[in-house]
């Protein structure tokens, strides 16, 4: 479980977290939460490049579809084949097991904060 | 007619409201009403309908008395049966029709008495069909139409376990034995001091019961069967586990498959409409017209993977958008329409239903679900999706 103070988070409920020049991408607990059981995943394929604040997945849930925004401009190093075998780990582990993509980046854009994030969601 | 649309009038609660605050329930919007969509998870909660059973507050929904020695004949002119044959503790799945023949509500009717029915309605057409009925029974003497949904109270328990649980719950006691009561049929109950309807009907496909209890008895009715169902499986299971249900057994949902301007034949709902029956009834002319040859008829979808059509996402003849562009140098016409379209949570894969053009209706037609830009193969199949084994 990765501490969720330290990560970094976008108004379209993702969360970020930086080790070096990669960046690790998941969606939130509370966007998790909003869409429900999650039971499909389309993630862009590993080597895509990838221009910040675009559509670059789905996330469908029973009863909705969530779009996967990149949170950052990059390269994709890494997918996990795990949560698109099991979506509903987006339910279960929002922070650690459901995560959904590595990116490898050049610029980090400025995130929210924890704080802020929390803030933005009523939370 | 009324507005369908939403008003800004404030939030309703539901007289289980705090109890499903408790129990940690998100709410959702609906129809004015607040409501649980879930209380952990919809695919948990799904599943528990189909293997065990779930417990639902359906309070939200409209409840209209009509009573009086005109009560029967009342009805089979305001709605499309012939409610007046229905046998006393009977229920009969019914259509209130406008003049053109097309769909105001559909609802679910309950002989309670020689002169007394329960109609029940639809929340987010309670206005429509309460002000439809009343102006219907003018030019009958002797019938008394009410809006009682205030006072009433509704809780579903759905599932094969449903019997067993209401047989355990503490207090309830019913007039006969539920192992009499067929389905679509009822008999009357007392709970703390109080009566309750109970019903064998309900939306899910599977078997199971509704209860009709006074509004100030719902949370220690709830808490009963909660009590009585948690050797059985039983959880609470909010909107969204209820709709991938009824989607799986094929059953239309206002708004989705049924509206104003569809006739219940384009819907598979025409046997519903008895134009054997005796006297003109609001909807009559229209209805033994019937819909243009060439309207869109409701058919099921299915297909594979887990991507899945959803309410609103084109339906095409063929895969290819691009060959027919360039053929007809302009828009193509979409073939059909999803109205309601999930992951199916039993089945697994993508359900759906979709008014589609008559000639693309054949069970068995390969069909192209346009879903977010691409073209998902999809077959048409026979409704509903899923059938409870039988007992």
């Amino acid at each position: 479980m990765t501490d969720q103070d330290n990560l970094k988070y976008t108004a379209e409920h993702e969360w970020v977290s930086i080790d070096g020049d990669i960046a690790t991408v998941g969606i939130t607990a509370y966007a998790a939460d909003k869409l429900g059981d999650v039971v499909y995943i389309d993630l862009p394929a590993v080597g895509a490049e990838l221009s910040g604040g675009t559509v670059v997945g789905e996330i469908e849930s029973t009863k909705s579809v969530g779009e996967l925004f990149a949170p950052i401009d990059g390269t994709v190093t890494e997918v996990n084949d795990a949560v698109v075998d099991a979506p509903d780990l987006v339910n279960s582990e929002p922070f650690g097991a459901g995560w959904l993509l590595r990116v490898r980046f050049t610029n980090l854009p400025e995130l929210l904060s924890a704080a802020q994030y929390r803030e933005l969601v009523g939370e | 007619m009324s507005d369908p649309r939403p008003t800004a009038s404030p939030a309703r609660f539901s007289p289980l409201h705090d109890v499903h605050v408790a129990a940690g329930a998100s709410f959702t919007d609906f129809a004015g009403w607040q409501m649980p969509v879930r209380y952990s998870s919809d695919l948990a909660e799904h599943r528990a309908v189909r293997t065990a059973a779930g417990l639902f507050d359906l309070s939200h929904m409209a409840e209209v008395s009509v009573t009086g020695p005109d009560a029967g004949a009342f009805l089979d002119y305001a709605l499309a049966g012939k409610l007046s044959a229905i046998a006393l503790l009977q229920a009969k799945y019914s259509l209130l029709l406008n003049e053109r023949g097309g769909v105001i509500d559909d609802l679910v009717v309950y002989r309670t008495g020689e002169h007394e029915f329960l109609v029940v309605a639809n929340a987010g057409n309670r206005d429509a069909a309460v002000q439809a009925l009343t102006e219907r029974a003018a030019a009958f003497e002797a019938v008394t139409v009410e809006d009682i949904s205030d006072r009433v109270a509704l809780i579903a328990v759905q599932g094969p376990a449903s019997r067993a649980i209401l047989e355990a719950t503490e207090g309830l006691e019913t007039t006969d034995p539920l192992s009499s009561v067929r389905y679509y049929r009822t008999t009357g109950a007392t709970f703390g001091g109080g009566t309750v309807l109970i019903a064998r009907t309900g939306y899910t496909g599977e078997d199971g019961f509704e209860l009709y209890v006074d509004a100030p008895d719902a949370s220690a009715l709830w808490a009963a069967l909660a009590a009585a169902g948690q050797d059985h499986g039983l959880i609470p299971a909010g909107l969204a586990a209820r709709d991938t249900l009824r989607l799986e057994a094929g059953m239309p949902l206002y708004g989705h498959e049924l509206g104003p301007d569809t006739f219940p034949a384009q819907a598979g709902l025409g046997r519903v409409v008895a134009l054997g029956k005796e006297g003109d009834f609001v909807g009559r002319q229209a209805s033994e017209h019937g819909p243009d040859p060439a309207a869109r008829v409701l058919v099921g979808l299915t297909a594979e993977g887990r991507r899945a059509g959803r309410e609103g996402y084109p339906v095409y003849a063929t895969a290819d958008a691009e060959a027919v562009f360039d053929a007809l140098e302009g828009m193509v016409e979409p073939a059909g329409i999803i109205t309601s379209g999930a992951l199916s949570p039993t089945l697994g894969h993508p359900i759906a239903m979709a008014y589609v053009d008559p000639s693309l209706s054949a069970v068995g037609t390969r069909l192209f679900v346009d879903v977010r830009g691409t073209r998902i193969p999809a077959t048409v199949v026979t409704l509903p999706f899923y059938r409870r084994a039988a007992v």
